[in-house]
């Protein structure tokens, strides 16, 4: 009797820890079904919506006025110039700040305090960035909206995603490699551009591409910096439209035609950023496996 | 003699400008790296020096009053703010549990030929730029919430003791519940594989030990992983509320752009980043000034939770010695 109860209670403890594990995973499956159920919930509704406006006239024709059929080719055209201007400009800055870091900061105090600074504005909200351009550019420039603004908005978003990923792409660099070269008498100088960027070239180069993803879906820096135009311009110091701006200004108008092109802009850009996003990843996963 | 003299002299005048080059160069990337801390202080200060005007003409009333008036010229941002806060902690209250949820199922629960292809489907989730889960709020959610969770919101929690008067309102399917909703979707992906990979640095030594031992999987991910992990596990956490807080075009779509203090979660209301978002095109001297202004309030909260969530990041990667 008495060694009984012992005996009960150890499988009441048994049964209640299996209980708690059974729980426990079933609620993790659960939460995994519910990410998986609302990314597939988002991308058929892109789908279905986006794919009855795909057609030829969405790359050729102009943004429409209320009612009539057209298409973005101006918003695809403003898209495709302002973020090639902010990867020019926020690319070199942001290898040359990541090169620093890894080549001449290391773990110095200085280093630890710029990664801190570059982590925050890694993550900081992207209109604060729109706000930033429009105080810096945009009110001096006598309040005229401009695609360089924009691109200028956009640059600030590559910048850091830039310094983060080559910092670590340099850091992964092999030490032997800098030590053969300085040996040989080479400048430190030469020793990077020459033998840690061809090293690193492919990671490097997935920090880009990662920073091209994350901004060729960007709406807010450009509200009041390229701000937005129905027709088609190609002047740097004026209003350029752009897909995202486009897509704010049209998916919550009454006008079909109009929402029509906005889910299809949508398509297009999700599209894009995802197939941009997984180059970067085999990018990535082909550099590794070079250096294993 | 002179075949000798050559080599040397010209070999030395190259180590000089090797040395020069070597010096310019370094200077050149340390001026980039300031850069990073230029544009950062920069950003900051000139939404301050934007916001002077209405910080001098609404004093400490624009943080404690609810009335925002521009034809008035008066502003308050207790709406703005208080929506911020509000959407985002309706987001990390969905997101924070699920995530978890979908780090312990990609570490421990799934079979080895499911976690990297469900990994790559929530990473996948993250990539989608924020103004599509906007529309698709507006479009498929909103809807949605008009016919089924704001009327069941109503009938069953309306009435409730201190907690009623935030579930009741018209079923409009817009305002701060959905934004929250919304955003939670938002952040799961990010809060999840951040906290997936820090799952990942546990030893597996240590866990192994506990299996050993008999312990369930469960016991091994709250006994085990998650002490070990705990900091960084936070620090994922306030990385997502950082991005709650300053989403813009997720939350723009479907928060209802309204700027009126109401205690119900469902009426439309706005957040600081919806505010500026919708008003700042069309705006002018004072008002242009304040929103501004709200844009840096916004910095300085985003700034402090992703302050904290790095260095509780970091503290982690320390003992890794990383």
């Amino acid at each position: 009797m008495a060694a009984s109860r012992p005996a009960r209670t150890a499988t009441a403890l048994y049964l209640r820890r299996r209980l708690t594990n059974a729980l426990a995973i079933a609620l993790s499956c659960a939460t995994a079904a519910f990410g998986l159920f609302f990314l597939g919930w988002i991308l058929w509704t892109l789908g279905r919506k986006g794919m009855a406006g795909i057609d030829w006239n969405l790359f050729t024709r102009m943004t429409p006025p209320p009612m009539e059929e057209g298409g973005l080719a101006n918003a695809f055209f403003g898209s495709a110039v302002m973020c090639m201007l902010a990867v020019l400009a926020g690319a070199p800055l942001g290898i040359a700040a990541g090169t620093w870091l890894a080549e001449y900061g290391r773990a110095g105090r200085i280093a630890a305090v710029v990664r801190f600074v570059n982590d925050i504005l890694l993550s900081a909200p992207s209109i604060v960035l729109g706000l930033f351009v429009y105080t810096l550019y945009v009110a001096r420039s006598g309040g005229r909206f401009s695609a360089i603004a924009g691109a200028l908005a956009l640059a600030f978003i590559v910048l850091p995603v830039v310094v983060r990923t080559t910092d670590e792409m340099l850091r992964l660099v092999p030490a032997q490699m800098r030590e053969a070269a300085l040996s040989l008498g080479v400048p430190q100088w030469k020793v990077t551009l020459q033998v840690l960027y061809r090293a690193a070239s492919a990671g490097i180069l997935t920090g880009v591409l990662l920073a091209l993803a994350r901004i060729s879906g960007e709406t807010a820096p450009l509200l009041f910096t390229a701000f937005g135009n129905l027709y088609w311009s190609t002047d740097l110091s004026g209003p350029m439209a752009s897909v995202p701006v486009v897509m704010n200004q049209f998916a919550g108008s009454p006008f079909e035609s109009w929402q029509v092109l906005a889910w299809a802009g949508a398509l297009v850009l999700t599209v894009f950023v995802l197939l941009v996003g997984l180059a970067a990843r085999a990018l990535l996963l082909r550099n590794r496996i070079a250096h294993d | 003699m002179h075949a000798l003299a050559l080599p040397a002299r010209s070999a030395a005048t190259r180590e000089h400008r090797d040395a020069r080059t070597d010096r310019l160069f370094r200077l050149a990337l340390a001026a980039c790296a300031a850069f990073v801390l230029v544009a950062l202080a920069g950003a900051a200060l000139s939404m301050l020096w934007g916001g002077r005007h209405a910080l001098q003409s609404q004093g400490l009333t624009f943080f404690l009053s609810a009335e925002w008036n521009p034809v008035e010229q008066r502003y308050g941002a207790l709406a703005p703010i208080w929506g911020t806060l509000a959407t985002a902690l309706i987001a990390m209250l969905v997101a924070v549990p699920v995530s978890f949820g979908i780090a312990f199922f990609l570490t421990e629960v799934a079979p080895r030929w499911l976690r990297a292809s469900v990994g790559a489907a929530i990473e996948l989730l993250a990539g989608i730029p924020s103004i599509i889960y906007g529309m698709w709020g507006l479009f498929v959610l909103v809807p949605v919430m008009t016919v089924h969770v704001t009327p069941w919101l109503n009938d069953h929690l309306g009435s409730a003791p201190l907690v009623g008067p935030l579930f009741r309102g018209p079923p409009l399917g817009i305002g701060l519940l959905t934004a929250g909703f919304v955003l939670a979707i938002m952040v799961v992906p990010f809060a999840a594989s951040v906290m997936r990979e820090v799952f990942l640095t546990v030893p597996a030594r240590l866990k192994e030990s506990a299996y050993a031992l008999g312990a369930t999987r469960w016991e091994v991910v709250w006994g085990i992983v998650l002490p070990y992990t705990r900091p960084a596990v936070i620090g994922g956490i306030f990385l997502g509320l950082g991005r709650a807080l300053g989403e813009t075009m997720a939350v723009a779509f479907v928060v209802g752009n309204s700027v009126r203090l109401s205690p119900s979660l469902l009426e439309p209301g706005t957040t600081i980043a919806a505010l500026i978002a919708n008003d700042f095109g069309e705006a002018s001297g004072t008002y242009r000034s304040a929103l501004l202004l709200l844009g840096f309030v916004l910095f300085v909260v985003t700034f402090v939770v992703l302050a904290v969530a790095r260095l509780l990041l970091q503290r982690l990667a320390r003992r890794e010695g990383r």
